[in-house]
């Protein structure tokens, strides 16, 4: 059988390697292929992915938590301590065996692939892995580490709504909500005596939705460089914040600051040196590095962008309305809360500001739609989403019904390429057809929860639930066309939808 | 870089009442070779990950180890107990005894020599041959071929 095997204790010194080494030789005694990553303090070298696409069974000998457990869901697992391993390697080999033997639509794949010789693989990191599926693992790193800051913020803000009106974010944050202006709570302590319970969930999950970017950015770095690139990372995700580059801004200062950790790791110091290194001098140059490129390489012409991108769109104020109301759609599901997002539902807010109230349904269905559609598609086609996407999808439902279009941060980062295009296509779709049915939304904000004070809201919601139709289409066909992704389409898949649950058995 | 382990790190004869008594004997053969700088600070790391979960594995070894910022470079301690020390692990006492020491801010080339070793000590014949080692050099030796490669 072909084994992936994940060992790590403690200190990650002695028993993970000694975990390591005891597998290794008794699935070389025992005929078997395994590769293990050692999650020690040497540092680890991810399996690669496809790799893991292949594998037949999963062992776990830790006393820690796996790191990217994700990595090897809807696999047969067996788990236990780095002493079992070292003391009985052998007995993890049997059970892992007897597993395999009890989840038929596993063995299917395993005769398949245990024809091949019969090798020790390398330890892990040496394994030819596309450039492809590499990247996609570093992205799948930084989004499950954002999914519960995503589902917490986006649930807590929902909640917050629903207690307090759509008006609760104004009255903390300030801003004119139907024609009341409020003024912003600037001392946090008076926030619960001033916006009650709703003003203080409002600002617990507004500060945890803070977080997206910086940890999405820290954890692609960390996935890449490890430790080291957690402070370039972070410090990318947070300018990228800053500069309002939204969550592509951030995706990209993951990348950059992974790379940077990387390429300084490949400088030779001296043996003086090589103790500050992964301390002080790594963090400390690659965030220099990092931090000078988000300000002034990406933060300017962002803030250019951003001034060409509403002149523009005012231009086109007078204009046929199904195409602004298509073109906002494509500007709200394109970066979800990013610098384009934002362009639209400001103009939405000054059309408010001056009479049309059409342009901000328009923008505010095209803003909901993303996360409902992302819903709908795990959902309809749950096989073609990791563990964690589908967990998001739940809570998606309610965050797309509050226009929080964050609930879809997760999907697009993961999988931008796909993903963003669909989403794009159906926003356009509820943008065109809001705009068609000349429904008026007075709120800037709330969803579904202001759907009573709209002209035309049953049309608005007839609106969304097609562009819904259209993402989520676009999304699964998408995703259905890619090859041999190991996360997305385990093996065994085609036995059905719910392949992966019956695999795990 | 400095030797993992040297004729001095090495005491083929350990007495001692309890695994905390033989990894204080063996930290202090550290702390007078220069590799531990702060005794005391070390014992209390190494108690530390011990209390975590016993280290000692079948096959009668234990292996106390710590990363402590009191550690200068990686460095394996080696003591042989011909009654046995009990390490905790299900099939007996400990007759070998390695004590790792890494340094807390320690590289990724230390942590692979550790790593190495350790996986070193998966192995029977390497185990059967400290058994079987008349004099330290024998063992540094033994270490440096198979750890090393040299």
């Amino acid at each position: 059988m072909k084994i992936v095997a994940v060992t790590s204790c403690p200190t990650g010194i002695a028993h993970t390697y000694m975990a390591a080494e005891a597998l290794e030789e008794a699935a070389r005694q025992g005929g078997h292929t395994i590769s293990v990553e050692t999650q020690g303090a040497a540092g680890a070298s991810p399996i690669a992915a496809d790799e893991i696409a292949a594998a037949d069974v999963v062992i776990f000998a830790a006393d820690v938590e796996v790191r990217d457990r994700d990595r090897f869901a809807g696999k047969p697992t067996v788990t236990g301590g780095v002493k079992r391993a070292i003391n009985d390697a052998p007995g993890m080999l049997d059970e892992a065996e007897r597993l395999l033997a009890a989840a038929p639509a596993a063995t299917a794949t395993a005769t398949a692939t245990a024809a091949g010789p019969i090798a020790v693989v390398p330890p892990p990191g040496r394994a030819p892995s596309s450039g492809g599926s590499r990247l996609r693992q570093w992205l799948m790193t930084g989004v499950s580490y954002m999914i519960p800051f995503v589902a917490a913020g986006g649930i807590l803000i929902a909640v917050a709504f629903l207690i307090g009106g759509p008006e609760i974010a104004n009255k903390v944050n300030g801003g004119t909500f139907r024609g009341v202006t409020y003024e912003a709570v600037d001392d946090i302590s008076n926030l619960f005596e001033e916006t009650g319970l709703a003003g203080v969930l409002f600002k617990m999950g507004a500060t945890a939705f803070s977080m997206l970017v910086p940890i999405l950015a820290g954890y692609i770095a960390f996935a890449m460089a490890d430790r080291p690139g957690l402070v370039p990372g972070v410090v990318a995700g947070l300018l990228a914040s800053a500069i309002g580059a939204g969550f592509l801004g951030g995706l990209a200062g993951g990348l950059l600051a992974g790379a940077v950790v990387l390429a300084i790791r490949r400088v030779d110091v001296p043996k003086a040196f090589a103790g500050v290194m992964p301390v002080v001098v790594i963090p400390l140059v690659s965030t220099l590095i990092v931090g000078f490129l988000m300000i002034v390489a990406i933060g300017q012409p962002i803030a250019a962008l951003t001034d060409a991108m509403t002149d523009w769109l005012d231009s086109l104020s007078g204009s046929n309305a199904v195409v602004l109301g298509a073109l906002v759609g494509l500007m709200m599901a394109f970066d979800m809360g990013g610098p384009v997002n934002k362009v639209a539902y400001t103009f939405g807010l000054a059309g408010l500001a001056a009479g049309n109230q059409e342009v901000m349904a328009a923008v505010m269905a095209a803003g909901m739609t993303p996360p409902l559609a992302l819903a709908l598609a795990t959902v309809v086609r749950s096989h073609l989403f990791t563990p964690a996407e589908r967990q998001a999808g739940q809570s998606a439902w309610l965050l797309g019904a509050s226009f929080i279009t964050e609930g879809a941060i997760p999907f697009a980062a993961a999988d931008p390429l796909r993903v963003i295009p669909s989403l794009m296509a159906g926003s356009a779709v509820t943008g065109a057809l809001v705009m068609a049915f000349d429904v008026t939304s007075p709120a800037p904000h709330g969803g579904v929860l202001v759907m009573g004070l709209m002209g035309r809201p049953l049309l608005w919601l007839a609106a969304i639930v097609a562009g819904m139709a259209v993402s989520a289409a676009c999304v699964v066909a998408a995703k259905s066309l890619r090859r041999g992704d190991p996360v997305a389409t385990p093996p065994s898949t085609t036995t059905g939808i719910r392949g992966p649950a019956a695999v795990a058995g | 870089m400095t030797a993992l382990i040297t004729t001095d790190l090495i005491d083929l004869d350990l007495e001692a009442g309890d695994r905390h008594a033989a990894t204080a004997h063996l930290a202090g053969l550290l702390a007078g070779a220069g590799r531990v700088t702060d005794l005391d600070a070390f014992l209390a790391d190494v108690r530390a990950r011990e209390a975590q979960m016993p280290t000692g594995i079948e096959g009668g070894i234990g292996i106390p180890h710590a990363r402590s910022s009191a550690v200068t470079a990686p460095t394996l301690g080696f003591g042989r107990s011909t009654e046995g020390i009990d390490f905790g692990a299900d099939d007996g006492p400990a007759h070998l005894i390695f004590l790792i020491a890494a340094p807390a801010d320690g590289d990724a080339d230390h942590m692979t020599i550790l790593a190495k070793l350790a996986r070193r000590l998966v192995h029977a014949s390497f185990r059967e041959s400290l058994l079987g080692a008349t004099e330290p050099q024998a063992v540094v030796d033994l270490i440096d071929k198979e750890v090393l490669g040299r």
